[in-house]
């Protein structure tokens, strides 16, 4: 059976692209699930360090299971929350993990005592009448889906107390430990759950390795999927019934309230990292482990807090990380893209200055006198230095002192980027008034913005558009980027010429 | 252990008497507190709840219920206290610093709302579990409270008079006041409520300001949840805000009948979770919303006109 099932990933592997990491995690998984128990009876340490080399060294019985149905529960979160994340479903979670409860309590009562194969049983029960009924009202009535998801969450969620309630008044009940399944114990995981646990890692790990592809165009693009001839609603049953499965075994470990963080907060990080979804299960399930262990090994070092909780903290904790600080979507990074291009949007608007300048004294001489720039942009001597300054750090323009006044000078690819900037704007105004029929005083504002984030292909097809055009709507030159280019690649880049040959002229 | 012991014990011996008429008379002062308690809660919830189920914020109500409890834990270690003021400006504050993340996840990161959400709630109620296992025994509130409230601990209080008229229980009078405010509220303000929740565009014309309406709501939200966590603890408040609202949209499709219909729900609810909940020894927040989840499945299946067999009979 363990052949079989290990040819079947390999095989799967070389489609989603992402063989090695799957398949490292998986035999490590497997290779811990296996470990050879070693027994020792000294339980009284108190000192934190100890207490900490006693978690990692996995001695105790205790420490071992619980960390392996941390684990294995990271895993199937990370793999399942993923799903449900991107299919926007992330309080779908949450009213499941809510719904189960009176299928726990039933399934106590029924098989007369704590046996996780009843409880296991009643649960998976009441997880899909739960779904069920979600799904019924969203079709007979007018009541929206969040309502509906509440109504079951709610109601089911009360029912449960009521049953729990009653239990704990029966003569058996006081010590029934139902109490557990409300906040979770990982320590209190019995080895029977935590194989469990392994068992539905594992058969959320072959399904999603099995059916990747299904599972992916039916999260994101439904009709698609029935174009191809998938079984759509098929694939979203499987999906709902291996979420019930996760939900209903991590119960134990986490507790029901805090369920649904474990399957959305993990995913929601990942989602932040990267744009793949193989990536994105990989990661998840990773930051699951994580959490997991995390929250198991601080609800060792103090003995009456939940675990629950404390994995829900660790994985909100990874989540802030990825928040601020992923390379790509972090809000640090967005931050300083945001920043870097407010200063490039500044030194634009330098360089164009610069440019007008030169204009009006009709390209005669090289540099431009930085007083005269300051009454173009309308401000003072020392806020212009200070703009030249920028561009200087960038490397486009030279500051002189000629006969005691100071003199900026573009270097080629300064100039080349200030006439780029112009004629951005220029065509764009020239496209308003004669494509969009604006009027010739209504165009310069928005041009003023648009000059900045014109591409190159947008720029060609304005000029073909526009018949390569001479002329701004206020009869100014438009400079036109080829000629330019051609005229600087003859003289050579830095050859320092007395300005550069305007074309159309 | 025999199983169908089990079953006989699991529900207790019916007598009328006790169950039905000692209430009424010879236990009326514990019990008529719980019993108004539990309608005010219900009422208070379900008034409001009617509008928050319509402009799709149910789920904000799960998540502000939630994340009250560290507000109210640190309130408390920050206060010393267990007064209504700092309580009540601990849970408000962290009801605002809730909607006040999701907007934040939501709109600076490619989050979407729905995951926002669950990040933010379960974040901060696992910071109020923690702090709660930490200090409990100071805080005075259990993960019982929590989990199913105590709506029973009111016939503990002591009775407050009230201007020499009548006395009763100080958290009895604060929700009564907290449902009457609402009520009135939403009377006074009907008509700019109506409008920004069922045609945000045609309130932004005629010069209303949706945004001032969602905040209001919002804020009044938090006050109701905040009140009533005591009562019906963290999640059974999401039963009392949209089972009332949703059962009644079933009856009626005009919107004064359907609040009338909230708040006999809210009635009905309150008296049979207080009978039941004496007759099985169950916490009376779990009874209440067992039965208001009874009543909308009556009303789903038989409800004229939108129920199951009418649709089926059709």
């Amino acid at each position: 059976m363990k052949l079989g099932f290990g040819y079947g990933v390999s095989h799967q592997l070389t489609r989603v692209k992402s063989p090695r990491y799957l398949l490292v995690l998986l035999s490590i998984l497997f290779f811990s699930a296996t470990a050879e128990a070693a027994r020792i009876s000294d339980l009284e340490e108190t000192n934190v360090w100890e207490q900490m080399f006693r978690f990692f060294s996995m001695r105790d019985d205790v420490v071992r299971t619980a960390l392996l149905g941390s684990v294995f529960l990271g895993v199937s979160c990370g793999l399942l929350g993923s799903f449900i994340v991107v299919r926007k479903l992330s309080l779908f979670g949450d009213t499941l993990s809510h719904a189960v409860l009176p299928g726990v309590a039933i399934g106590y009562l029924v098989a007369g005592q704590k046996d996780p194969f009843a409880i296991f049983f009643g649960a998976t029960l009441a997880g899909i009448l739960g779904t069920v009924m979600v799904n019924l009202i969203k079709k007979t009535t007018h009541i929206k889906e969040d309502s509906s998801l509440g109504m079951v969450l709610a109601g089911f969620y009360g029912v449960g107390i009521v049953l729990m309630n009653r239990i704990q008044k029966l003569p058996t009940g006081t010590q029934s430990g139902l109490d557990k399944f409300l906040f979770g114990q990982a320590a209190a995981l019995s080895a029977t759950e935590v194989w469990m646990i392994a068992g539905v890692a594992a058969a959320s790990i072959v399904l999603v390795l099995l059916f990747y592809r299904q599972f992916l165009v039916g999260s994101f693009d439904i009709g698609f999927a029935r174009s191809l001839g998938l079984p759509a609603g098929l694939f979203h049953y499987l999906l709902m019934m291996l979420l019930a499965f996760t939900v209903v075994v991590s119960l134990q470990a986490v507790g029901a309230v805090l369920v649904s963080a474990m399957l959305v907060i993990p995913a929601a990080s990942a989602y932040l990292l990267t744009d793949r979804m193989h990536r994105m299960l990989i990661i998840a399930s990773g930051f699951g482990i994580f959490s997991g262990v995390l929250g198991a090994f601080f609800s060792f070092l103090g003995n009456s807090l939940p675990t629950g909780p404390l994995m829900v903290l660790a994985s909100s904790a990874v989540f802030t990380l990825s928040f601020f600080f992923s390379p790509k979507h972090g809000l640090v990074s967005r931050w300083r893209k945001r920043r870097s291009g407010q200063i490039r949007i500044e030194n634009e608007n330098t360089l164009k200055a610069i440019y007008q300048v030169r204009e009006s004294y009709g390209f005669a001489g090289e540099g431009v006198k930085v007083k005269d720039l300051a009454i173009r942009m309308n401000e003072t001597s020392d806020e212009t230095l200070r703009r030249l300054q920028k561009l200087r750090a960038v490397g486009v323009c030279d500051l002189k002192e000629i006969e005691g006044k100071p003199f900026a000078f573009l270097n080629p690819e300064g100039w080349l980027r200030a006439c780029a900037v112009v004629r951005n704007h220029r065509l764009w105004e020239l496209y308003l008034t004669n494509q969009a029929e604006y009027e010739p005083d209504h165009v310069h504002d928005d041009a003023e913005i648009i000059e900045h984030v014109l591409g190159e292909e947008t720029v060609r097809r304005l000029e073909r558009l526009l018949d390569y055009p001479v002329e701004d709507p206020h009869g100014k030159l438009i400079p036109s980027l080829a000629d330019l280019q051609r005229s600087l690649t003859q003289g050579g880049l830095d050859e320092k010429t007395t300005g550069y040959r305007m074309p159309n002229r | 252990m025999d199983t169908m012991s089990t079953w006989s014990q699991l529900i207790p011996e019916f007598s009328f008497q006790q169950v039905f008429v000692e209430p009424w008379t010879e236990f009326l002062d514990p019990f008529i507190w719980i019993f108004l308690m539990g309608f005010f809660v219900t009422a208070a919830c379900g008034f409001l709840g009617t509008f928050i189920v319509w402009r799709r914020m149910a789920l904000v109500g799960d998540a502000i219920s939630h994340s009250v409890l560290p507000g109210l834990v640190i309130a408390f270690l920050v206060s010393q206290s267990r007064d209504t003021l700092p309580m009540f400006l601990g849970a408000v504050g962290a009801g605002i610093l809730t909607t006040a993340l999701i907007e934040v996840i939501h709109q600076k990161s490619r989050i979407k709302t729905d995951a926002a959400l669950g990040i933010v709630f379960t974040t901060l109620f696992a910071i109020g579990v923690v702090l709660v296992s930490l200090y409990g025994e100071n805080v005075d509130l259990d993960t019982d409270c929590v989990l199913y409230g105590e709506l029973e601990h009111v016939t503990l209080e002591p009775l407050s008079s009230v201007l020499g008229l009548f006395a009763a229980p100080g958290s009895v009078l604060r929700m009564g006041i907290v449902a009457l405010l609402v009520v009135g509220l939403v009377v006074l303000f009907y008509r700019p409520l109506v409008v920004s929740s069922f045609d945000p565009g045609l309130a932004r014309s005629i010069g209303m300001s949706p945004a001032v309406m969602h905040h209001a709501l919002m804020s009044l939200l938090a006050i109701v949840v905040v009140s009533s966590f005591e009562a019906v603890g963290a999640v059974l408040v999401i039963a009392m805000l949209i089972f009332p609202g949703t059962t009644a949209s079933l009856l009626s499709d005009r919107l004064p009948v359907i609040l009338g219909i909230t708040l006999v729900i809210a009635l009905l609810g309150a008296l049979l979770g207080m009978h039941f909940a004496l007759w099985l020894d169950i916490s009376t927040a779990g009874a209440i919303s067992t039965v208001i989840f009874g009543l909308f499945l009556l009303a789903w299946v038989f409800a004229p006109r939108r129920g199951l067999i009418w649709r089926a009979l059709r």
